[in-house]
């Protein structure tokens, strides 16, 4: 196992010993993985299982979520590669199906529960990339039933490449100091005091699920800020992974019951679809859990301590008067005048806690290149969200992001021309950036369009792009 | 020479709204299904991002959705005693390519036919007697009936989530639909939309004048919608670039609306576009289909086999690739004998401006199926008798957006260019509305499709020929019509308006309406039909060939429900009697 990686806690590969006041507080996203499309549905992403021992495991592959980091766009289910572009350096997820040389083939069950224990391979430390921070919970038979069914599946013999990690972050033995720090070792241990449904949840959360990894920000090493858990993070490329606290405002603390069952067993409610990062673990973790299951995390996270609320900064009249001509002319034909959307299409803007964000990052990303929500069975449609990086000016973006901030009883800090600025840099979303199939010369087919019998429309990305899984923008 | 493929159990030729629905309930029945495409992917988010859809020049004008005629294209005449030439420039209609095909582009106008349209010459006989017919005119029932077409009817529009008010619920009539609609199981699947001002007063003056105003049925839809795959619909926003257009706003039902997003993730359908099929081959006894000949982007030819084979490929191409292949006696003018390009129809269509001065009616605001109509003078609503023609149209006000490139009405006696043509188009555009006619065209003698023995296409094969004119009959029809919806024109109290008949031998250079029908028709009779009542090739029992080529002649509706229903109906009897036992469904 050579370079496992996860979500969120690249900044792990800092330790004692290196400097880190210049480097980077942000965690990265899947979203920063490169030319990032997740597996296709329809080409997996999980084979089929028969064998109920194997299912077992099957079922805990899906509480970690193990086939978004292992798998690349179209390729074998779980035999990695699939590239995370980090501030340090690209490393690659590895390879985790029996194959003797290429994969976990030689592995025991003890190796492998030491891997998710203590991030230890047995030949050598894994990067926290890989969240053994949080699958240090599971349980040895969870752990043994994982890996029963990765000794399942078919053998992939692909290797992935090496890790492009510059000197000292190739030191792998580097991340013993910072396990010392930060890794917490140990199997989850129910409270006693709390309902046996709570103990469910509260396991899905902090253990497989692993969901602090993003929506909880990181200190100076890159490991959760416990006393701020999942009061939001940066997630890197512009995502802002939101507050999923109590918080009434920012977190869930609006969304009913039904209403959060509905977003993590279909992807959609009425306030939002999942889409990139969260669009990958609803399709391919939480829809695919048991009702059961839905219902202990959100029981779990509806008891956590809500996120203090803050009293955000006014915005300027005239800023608010402009974006409300822009929001007019661009946005109130989906989602309405008075913004209320359409159900599991459109998102409600009034009361959304993905608009009142303190870091406005999503919006202000979104705004600029779009978004497209994961298609699950229940919702298979591909929602979208157009890019206006092409149509809008900074000043445009920065007025109507705001504007949807700050109207219908929302409330949230304005947004700067500045800011917007900087994340049309960073996403390369200049205004000669034409979208993605935005028609440029319709009598002229494109000569490098392929079509053959080894392109299909499963295989291809493009011909999947709209209807099976796409995470770009 | 071609690369043999990998057998397969269906083959889809043609990836628009047949095949769409071909493969959807194939893939359900448990089949491998392939389908081909000749033009390439399209998504709603991708493709038509409500950011530059509504873009008229682009789309309307240089035909960004349409089939790239330096491609391939047809040559047309009115007569067999012209030399047909190639159709160079868009114009009467527009086919599509790519997926979804004009099903993309379509208004999203959902009609059933009359059950009396379905069996024609039964009822023109039983009504007038047999005299009533004119002998080159070559119509006859479709072999199927309004009630076994009813449940798949249904099928379709609650696939789309149509938005209309139902006419004639299980026999009893309803205020404010259509009454006389065939009688429907069930109301429409969402309310009619809304209606702008012009409509209403079209629907006020219709009334006042004893008529029965209803509301377009529309998949244009009136409110967010999921349908019965889970496949999710937005509501119209009434921006009106609907025909021509993609939707952006997930509001007009397509392929890509209501199907795609399922049947894509099937592991058992695979799409392979920019794949064009020559020819379909068939084994030595040529009973019997055993792959399709089709080239891809880089010239490549392949060979796909397949058990089963349907063309969804649109009605003139479908009749081009029967030709093309052999399949079928070609029609033969001259003797009435042959089927394949047997009774080519097409829609006959006229309207009436009508000019305000003191109402501000807004055209802009639109959708391609929004709108109001009367049905009193289709199909066989109307007694006939005395009349000299067979057949209607419904008429009515649809304002589908009034795009300011395509639409600028004026008065009778406006100067066609200059300064007082632009003060007359900025006086009336705000305060003009037009009642268009959309009438049927019966069948006829020559009226036909063959191969060209001149013009061939990028690949050699001779292009497609229609020879095409209006009859007598289409003639006094549309007069017929275009009085009466004058006469309701006038009843809205306009300042002045203007009568357009289209008068004249059928014209390929103004839109009209992409409704071209017929040439491999249904029947009951293998000598005067290409496929039987299933759509199956009556010569090669694993053939079978979908949309409006199937109609013997076209009424007066849009085609786009009866396409539907008739897939539908056809899949039914493939996956109830075909797949159990392969072979002919209907013995003569």
């Amino acid at each position: 196992m050579r370079a496992p990686l996860q979500r969120a806690l690249v900044t792990g590969l800092l330790s004692l010993g290196i400097l880190v006041a210049t480097l980077s507080l942000v965690a990265i996203g899947l979203s920063g993985i490169a030319n990032g499309q997740p597996p296709s549905a329809t080409s997996g992403p999980y084979p089929p299982v028969k064998d109920p021992d194997v299912a077992k495991g099957y079922y805990v592959a899906v509480q970690g979520d193990c086939v978004g980091c292992h798998t690349v766009p179209g390729g074998l289910p779980f035999a990695g590669g699939r590239p995370l572009v980090t501030p340090f350096g690209t490393i690659y997820s590895a390879n985790i199906t029996p194959d003797k040389d290429a994969g976990i083939g030689r592995w025991s069950a003890d190796d492998f529960y030491r891997a998710l224990h203590e991030g230890k391979a047995p030949d050598g430390h894994l990067y926290p990339a890989f969240p053994y921070n949080y699958y240090t919970r599971i349980g040895r038979a969870d752990s043994d039933a994982l890996f029963a069914y990765l000794r399942s599946l078919p053998p992939s013999p692909n290797r992935s490449p090496r890790n492009d990690l510059p000197f000292p972050f190739n030191i792998r033995a580097l991340m013993m100091g910072w396990n010392l720090l930060f890794l917490d070792v140990g199997e989850y241990k129910p409270d006693p005091a709390k309902s046996a449904a709570w103990n469910r949840g509260a396991y899905l959360v902090e253990g497989p699920g692993h969901c602090a990894a993003c929506h909880t920000p990181k200190n100076l090493f890159g490991a959760p800020r416990t006393s701020r858990d999942y009061h939001g993070g940066d997630i890197g490329n512009g995502w802002y992974a939101p507050d999923i606290t109590p918080n009434k405002r920012t977190g869930i603390g609006g969304w009913s019951d039904e209403e959060l069952f509905q977003y993590l067993k279909t992807g959609r409610n009425v306030h939002a679809n999942a889409a990139a990062d969260m669009g990958e673990v609803v399709a391919y973790s939480t829809s695919r859990m048991t009702d059961d299951d839905v219902r202990a995390i959100i029981a779990y996270l509806r008891d956590r301590p809500a996120r203090a609320d803050d009293s955000p900064e006014k915005p300027d009249p005239a800023v608010m008067k402009a974006g409300e001509a822009v929001y007019i002319d661009t946005c109130a034909a989906c989602h309405r005048m008075d913004g209320a959307g359409s159900m599991a299409m459109f998102p409600r803007l009034p009361g959304s806690p993905n608009l009142q964000q303190p870091n406005p990052g999503t919006l202000i990303r979104v705004l600029l290149v779009g978004s497209r929500s994961l298609p699950t069975d229940a919702r298979p449609t591909p929602t979208s969200m157009p890019a206006f990086n092409w149509k809008l000016r900074d000043e445009q973006i920065a007025a109507v992001a705001t504007y949807v901030r700050n109207s219908w009883g929302n409330a949230a800090a304005p947004v700067d021309v500045d800011t917007v600025t900087k994340m049309r840099k960073a996403l390369g979303a200049d205004r000669r950036t034409l979208p993605d199939g935005f028609p440029t010369d319709m009598h002229h087919p494109n000569p490098e369009t392929v079509s053959s019998p080894h392109t299909d429309s499963r295989q291809n990305g493009t011909d999947q792009a709209g209807t099976a899984a796409l995470g770009q923008p | 020479m071609s690369e043999k493929l990998p057998s397969v159990d269906v083959l889809v030729v043609g990836f628009g709204w047949t095949g769409a629905i071909v493969a959807q309930e194939l893939t359900d029945a448990g089949l491998n299904v392939l389908a081909l495409e000749r033009g390439k992917w399209r998504d709603t988010p991708t493709d038509f991002a409500p950011t530059f859809a509504q873009d008229e020049l682009r789309y309307m004008w240089r035909h960004a959705l349409f089939e790239n005629l330096a491609h391939n294209t047809l040559t047309i005449r009115n007569n067999t005693s012209q030399t047909a030439l190639p159709m160079r420039v868009m114009g009467s209609f527009l086919p599509g390519t790519g997926v979804g095909g004009s099903g993309v582009h379509w208004n999203g106008q959902t009609w059933r036919f009359l059950p009396s349209d379905l069996e024609v010459r039964s009822h023109v006989t039983r009504r007038y007697g047999a005299k009533a017919i004119p002998a080159d005119m070559t119509i006859q029932d479709f072999g199927v009936t309004y009630d076994d077409l009813e449940p798949h009817y249904d099928r379709f529009e609650y696939l789309c989530g149509t938005s209309g008010t139902a006419g004639n619920l299980n026999g009893q009539i309803q205020a404010g639909g259509n009454p006389f609609e065939g009688a429907r199981k069930r109301a429409y699947p969402t309310p009619a939309m809304r209606q702008a001002y012009a409509p209403t007063l079209f629907a006020e003056a219709a009334a006042k004048l004893g008529y029965h105003p209803f509301p377009q049925p529309s998949s244009n839809l009136s409110e967010a919608y999921t349908n019965p795959l889970g496949v999710q619909l937005g509501p119209c926003t009434y921006c009106g670039f609907c025909e021509k257009f993609g939707c952006g706003n997930y509001s007009k039902a397509t392929a890509q609306t209501t199907i795609l997003p399922v049947l894509m993730r099937k592991p058992n359908f695979t799409l392979r576009t920019e794949a064009e099929a020559l020819m379909i081959n068939r084994d030595s006894t040529g009973k019997r289909a055993v792959s399709v000949t089709y080239v891809d982007a880089q010239g490549r030819e392949f060979e796909q086999p397949a058990d089963l084979i349907f063309l969804g490929t649109y009605a003139l191409n479908n009749v081009r690739l029967l030709l093309l292949s052999g399949i079928g006696t070609p029609y033969d003018p001259r003797t009435g004998q042959g089927v394949v390009g047997r009774n080519y129809a097409y829609q006959r269509t006229s309207f009436v401006n009508a000019f305000f001065d003191d109402k501000i009616l807004n055209p802009f605001i639109g959708a391609g199926a929004h709108g109001m109509h009367i049905d009193d003078f289709n199909g066989d609503n109307f007694d006939h008798g005395g009349l000299g023609f067979l057949g209607g149209g419904y008429f009515g006000v649809l304002q589908t957006g009034a795009r300011p490139i395509e639409t600028h009405p004026v008065p009778e006696g406006t100067p066609t260019w200059g300064g007082a043509w632009k003060k007359a188009v900025a006086a009336n555009y705000l305060k003009t509305t037009t009642i268009s006619t959309h009438g049927g065209v019966m069948s006829h003698r020559g009226n036909y499709l063959d191969l060209d023995p001149t013009y061939r296409d990028v690949y050699g094969r001779p292009l497609l020929r229609m020879t095409f004119d209006y009859t007598d009959n289409e003639q006094k029809m549309a007069h017929y019509i275009t009085d009466r919806a004058a006469d309701v024109a006038r009843a809205m109290g306009p300042r002045e308006i203007k009568v357009v008949y289209r008068d004249g031998s059928w014209d390929v250079v103004p839109y009209q309406t992409t409704h071209n029908t017929g040439g491999a028709i249904m029947g009951a009779d293998p000598k005067t039909s290409m496929v039987n009542r299933y759509l199956q090739s009556w010569d090669v029992s694993n053939l079978f060939v979908m949309g409006a080529s199937a109609f013997p002649q076209n009424p007066g509706y849009n085609p786009t429900g009866t396409v539907a229903a008739l897939a539908y109906w056809s899949l039914k009897a493939v996956r109830e009697q075909y797949l159990k036992s392969p072979g002919p469904l209907v013995h003569t």
